[in-house]
């Protein structure tokens, strides 16, 4: 794991003359083939417990798009349901099986959904950016609820989905999502590493750097955070349709804050630094809840809780900056 | 006569009566200048002077109440600094502003991405043709061999060359430098500005550069702008403007 992640997680710095970005590529492509050829060999609940993991990491990795420019979003639940509610309206109401089609469906319909507030919510920073964002997703829950076309509180169960035209076998069916989770999770991983090392990306950083010296730079901070907020709201809406599908069942909750602010701690636990640590921090997240719900079945938040302190304890910079934090630091030692 | 040729003889910059009040504060006053192709400008006036007000409203920081600026006969009155920056007006500030947390390197490749041509979500930004651009820059500068490192590790002389660095990236047709050698100390003052006039002749630049210190302002300086209270009270030829007996009463204090 360490030599991998080494190679997918370079810092800007050491990708000089852009060497380094088709090692990085096919080390990614490597690591994708190689996870779902295991996933075969893997128990049931280790498969789904990593679908569920790959899936809540994409929204998580939304948050790390959005700390590279300074701001932290405690509202992603938002594009998370609308990810989910696409797919499994799709799915229910227009008969479209497809599980990629719909997890795509469901990143566009959160990115256009973002598109239209990303222009006003690019002005705000800070509290005021992180408070906004979780009013919409609050906005979002209180409408879900009180639909009752769309299951109201209880929310609504969706159907099997097909791959490419076929039907999935019963005796399959966990591993296919698992494959189609971690290659489209996979996928997008690799993109956003892309985007983190291309001149926009190092933009971003900028942008979280130092806004007025952009600005004077000629380059445009609005433009860079509302970019930012859309790609998170793909990436969320992603999402939120392969749980959905791994689930078969959604509710309002999606849209809860609880479950924005578990996104926000994986994306903390990760630091900014790598996309990789994203996954690792969203695997652990989900290890952590499993058997401390086995274990602790009313108390799982408070072992949530000590974990994520001693994290920002020992690890300001998140598990990212392990491997990927040398040579990029800013100026606040890290913190998101 | 061409429209071209119209052009080129025209001045850089054309500032008429720009006035800024801040409450009850007048912080500009009437103030007009022009300046033309290839003259080092230097703002000089004790602290209030009006001086970085001067300069923030010609880079768009601040917008005036009233009066004009117009760069290569284009108005730019109002408009926003990044707008203001895409047509060829660049500076530095008094305190750097860099991206501290990144390289030095980094911070000349986000001054070239800035720029917009190159801003892309698939190009990278470390390519070859780009790292050759900003090292070349940093050489001219001397600041080559503290390419890969931070910017929070450097001392504030270094600090000074990047910021000024950065600002040259894309060859502006105006550069403004806001206290240039502030902060730096008197045995690096001179080689600092050594090396920055240098890099700005061989790209013929314009400049503007606010200074207190009269022995930079003598040596560097092919023109001289004071300003007092708000008011600009001589503009001419540093020895000429050295010697007003407004500029030695209230701004160089040799006059009591």
């Amino acid at each position: 794991m360490q030599a991998t992640s080494a190679t997918l997680d370079k810092p800007a710095l050491a990708t000089r003359h852009g060497a380094g970005r088709p090692r990085t590529l096919l080390a990614g492509l490597v690591l994708i083939a190689l996870l779902i050829g295991a996933g075969a060999l893997l128990p049931k609940w280790l498969t789904f417990l990593l679908t569920m993991a790959a899936s809540h990491g994409l929204v998580s990795l939304g948050i790390v798009v959005l700390m590279r420019c300074g701001v932290v979003s405690f509202g992603q639940g938002m594009v998370f349901a609308l990810g989910g509610y696409t797919a499994a309206l799709l799915f229910n109401r227009l008969g479209m099986t497809d599980a990629l089609g719909m997890a795509l469906a469901g990143g566009l319909v959160a990115a256009l959904a973002a598109l239209l507030v990303a222009r006003l919510i690019a002005g705000y920073r800070g509290i005021f950016f992180a408070m906004l964002t979780l009013a919409l997703s609050m906005v979002l829950y209180g409408v879900l609820v009180k639909t009752d076309a769309v299951g109201g509180s209880d929310g609504f169960n969706m159907g099997r989905a097909t791959l490419l035209g076929q039907a999935l076998p019963d005796a399959s069916v966990g591993y296919l999502l698992y494959a189609v989770t971690i290659g489209l999770s996979g996928v997008l991983a690799l993109a956003a590493r892309v985007y983190f090392d291309s001149t926009r990306g190092l933009v971003s950083l900028a942008v979280r750097e130092n806004e007025l010296r952009v600005e004077y730079l000629g380059g445009s901070v609005r433009q860079a955070v509302a970019a930012n907020f859309v790609i998170a709201a793909f990436l969320g809406g992603v999402g939120g349709a392969l749980t959905v599908m791994s689930l078969g069942h959604i509710d309002p909750n999606f849209s809860y804050w609880t479950s924005s602010g578990e996104f926000v701690f994986v994306a903390i636990l990760a630091g900014y630094h790598s996309v990789l640590a994203v996954f690792i921090a969203s695997t652990l997240l989900e290890i952590v809840r499993s058997f401390s719900s086995l274990y602790f079945p009313n108390t799982w938040q408070l072992a949530l809780g000590i974990f994520l302190l001693l994290a920002i304890r020992f690890l300001p910079g998140g598990i990212g900056s392990l491997w990927a934090g040398g040579k990029i630091k800013t100026s606040n030692g890290g913190r998101p | 006569m061409s429209a071209l040729a119209d052009t080129r003889n025209a001045p850089v910059l054309q500032a008429a009566g720009l006035q800024k009040r801040f409450g009850s504060v007048v912080a500009a006053s009437d103030m007009s200048l022009e300046v033309g192709h290839g003259e080092r400008v230097s703002l000089i006036g004790s602290n209030g002077a009006g001086k970085t007000t001067f300069v923030n409203m010609i880079t768009g920081y601040i917008r005036p109440d009233a009066g004009s600026i117009a760069l290569d006969g284009r108005a730019i009155t109002g408009m926003t600094p990044r707008a203001i920056t895409h047509l060829g007006v660049a500076r530095s500030f008094q305190i750097p502003q860099l991206c501290a947390g990144l390289t030095v390197l980094d911070n000349m490749l986000v001054a070239t991405a800035c720029h917009g041509r190159s801003l892309s979500f698939l190009r990278p930004a470390h390519r070859a043709d780009a790292i050759e651009r900003a090292e070349a820059l940093l050489k001219r500068f001397g600041l080559a061999a503290q390419s890969g490192r931070r910017v929070s590790e450097l001392p504030g002389g270094v600090r000074k060359l990047l910021d000024i660095a950065m600002a040259l990236t894309e060859q502006p047709r105006l550069l403004l430098l806001d206290e240039p050698t502030s902060g730096v100390s008197v045995e690096e003052k001179f080689p600092m500005m050594d090396t920055v006039m240098q890099a700005l002749e061989e790209e013929a630049m314009t400049v503007l550069f606010v200074e207190h210190d009269m022995d930079i302002v003598e040596r560097y300086a092919s023109r001289v702008v004071a300003f007092y209270s708000g008011r600009i009270i001589a503009d001419a030829a540093p020895a000429d403007a050295l010697a007003n007996e407004e500029v030695r009463r209230y701004v160089t204090g040799t006059l009591r």
